[in-house]
């Protein structure tokens, strides 16, 4: 009778536990979100939204986009790359090659290589030893190799959850490799790629200890891709450093926010539309 | 195929196409190729740069002096890292304390107790918590945590406690993500095992399907030491950068990432290349963490 009503208890205790943290995982997430909306919202204005950064007014303009033609530059260096890469390992390399094995563990590594890192990397290659000082261009190259990890990994899991069948029913119709792989394989494979260079494009608006010393904190638009210019995550960054206006910041953190909330929305509806498939 | 094409006239033109047709053939799987050495070279340029200007300042100052001198004061020449050392693996700690256990009850939670209506919420809620970018949790930090510590304990708030919570919030995703995975992972077999001979849900759970996903667990663990070891902006701004070893929860502390953000940007000289040998230092620390992870997870897939 004792024995049993111990266990009991225990099994009590060990839901409460589970349920306990459970609680606080989601409590964490919706204590962000909703203090950071709260704070934000009210100090939105169109001031932030004004075409020029001064110190008067921290218009946030610049920075957003900045973070758009960064995310695409580092996308036009990283996807082509990245799928190029996966489409070498399903498709051409023989399986428990070595050469596939040196690359899954350097993807690993590069995956695993904290920001900062990457930043300092940038910063010798591309500030220093190149001399193109800091420039929206190493900022991209930079992230580019940082996300290169990521895209490779989600399109080869892409590429191998093809059917063999379609690779098959192409042969037979006649089409090379080569047709194969840009006809029938890719395009099939089309929802899974976009869903990883959804969250890579999440990491890259999120981004700030790898752009601080390659792309640098000016708060304008450059001219071209060779001048600084700093995105959105290092704009808020930067009010802090500079002990700026909290309102603005707050509004800042919001916009932010809401950015990666949107990518993250459209990367789990690509999933989702994978998952159809 | 070559039979048909001489049959007929027209058989040199598409000889001839095919030829293109191999060359163009050739031709991408070398470019497929050469794509996938870049991820391969990246590496081995990331190392190359990096030990090349970090190394060489370590043997400058004595790797002693650097690896094991408790001042950091570049005014003065003297560039030892060790309260650095000490305040990454302190922060790291005190993140794995409050990340860990609820990272793993939460795991447990959505794989085995979660209702389905609800994990449909808690699921993504999880994912975006992995998408927030650190800078906001920096800002979450400073704004929240940091004042709330201030209140509750005195001095400034910004601490290594401040930052252990943080950190330990930044890694639940990762940990709850691999662990619910593992979790999923142990046959269905084990825990219909545990009930049959009459043990409850919970006991069942955690007496036979927890210890059996221990490796992937475990795995799932080493990320987050990981991510925690490698994170700089939000630690940043909570941590309150004071280049000493803490004494206790409440006092500031430098981690060798926040080192490195903090003074690059108008470092010169040794003191610029003692700030990449810092960050050797921190490279050598996430080879060793990722090296683990992989003989583990390698290990996870033996067994299964």
């Amino acid at each position: 009778m004792n024995k049993i009503s111990a266990a009991k208890i225990q099994s009590v205790f060990l839901r409460a536990a589970v349920w306990l943290s459970a609680g606080v995982t989601v409590f964490a997430l919706a204590g962000i979100i909703v203090y950071i909306l709260c704070k934000g919202v009210p100090n939105l204005s169109l001031d932030l939204f004004s075409p020029k950064y001064s110190s008067e007014n921290v218009s946030l303009f610049p920075a957003l986009v900045n973070t758009v033609t960064m995310t695409l530059t580092a996308l036009l260096a990283a996807v082509p790359l990245g799928v190029f890469s996966a489409v070498y390992l399903v498709e051409y390399a023989n399986r428990g090659n070595k050469f596939v094995t040196l690359i899954g563990v350097t993807a690993e590594t590069l995956s695993g290589i904290p920001s900062i890192v990457y930043g300092l990397f940038g910063y010798l290659l591309f500030v220093a030893k190149l001399k193109w000082g800091y420039s929206m261009m190493a900022g991209a190259l930079t992230l580019a190799i940082m996300i290169l990890p990521l895209v490779m990994r989600t399109t080869e899991e892409a590429l191998r959850s093809v059917p063999d069948s379609y690779r098959e029913g192409s042969f037979g119709l006649g089409a090379g490799k080569l047709r194969t792989v840009f006809k029938i394989v890719l395009p099939s494979a089309v929802p899974g790629i976009s869903a990883g260079i959804i969250l890579a494009i999440g990491r890259i608006v999120g981004e700030t200890a790898a752009l601080i010393f390659t792309a640098g904190t000016v708060a304008q638009i450059p001219k071209n891709l060779m001048g600084s210019g700093r995105t959105l995550a290092i704009h808020l960054y930067a009010l802090w450093n500079e002990g700026l206006e909290a309102d603005k910041s707050y509004a800042t953190a919001v916009v932010l926010l809401v950015v990666v909330v949107l990518i993250n929305a459209a990367s789990s509806f690509a999933a989702k539309k994978l998952t159809k498939q | 195929m070559d039979t048909l094409n001489t049959a007929a006239a027209p058989a040199k033109k598409s000889h001839g196409a095919r030829r293109i047709n191999d060359f163009k053939e050739k031709l991408m799987q070398g470019v497929f190729t050469a794509a996938a050495c870049v991820s391969v070279a990246a590496v081995i340029l990331i190392c190359v740069f990096l030990f090349a200007s970090g190394v060489p300042a370590i043997f400058e100052i004595g790797a002693e002096d650097f690896l094991l001198g408790k001042t950091w004061k570049p005014s003065q020449n003297t560039y030892g890292i060790f309260s650095m050392i000490v305040g990454s693996l302190y922060v790291t700690a005190g993140a794995m304390i409050i990340g860990v256990p609820i990272g793993i009850l939460t795991s447990v939670f959505l794989a085995k107790f979660c209702p389905e209506k609800a994990y449909k919420v808690i699921k993504p809620a999880v994912e975006l918590l992995a998408g927030i970018p650190s800078v906001v949790y920096g800002f979450f930090g400073l704004m929240v945590i940091v004042p709330f510590i201030r209140q509750l304990f005195g001095g400034s708030g910004t601490s290594m406690l401040a930052a252990s919570v943080v950190l330990g919030i930044m890694i639940l995703p990762t940990i709850i993500g691999v662990s619910e995975s593992a979790l999923r992972a142990v046959p269905d077999s084990y825990y219909e095992g545990s009930l049959a001979l009459g043990a409850s849900h919970e006991r069942s759970v955690f007496f036979t399907v927890l210890p059996a996903a221990k490796s992937g667990i475990l795995a799932g663990v080493i990320l987050g030491i990981g991510r925690a070891v490698g994170e700089t902006m939000a630690v940043v701004m909570v941590a309150g950068n004071q280049a000493v070893i803490p004494n206790k929860l409440t006092e500031g502390v430098r981690t060798m990432t926040a080192n490195i953000v903090l003074e690059m940007g108008y470092a010169a000289d040794l003191h610029r290349e003692a700030l990449i040998a810092t960050a050797v230092v921190l490279f050598v620390f996430i080879l060793m963490i990722n090296l683990s992870f992989s003989v583990i997870k390698r290990k996870v897939k033996d067994n299964g």
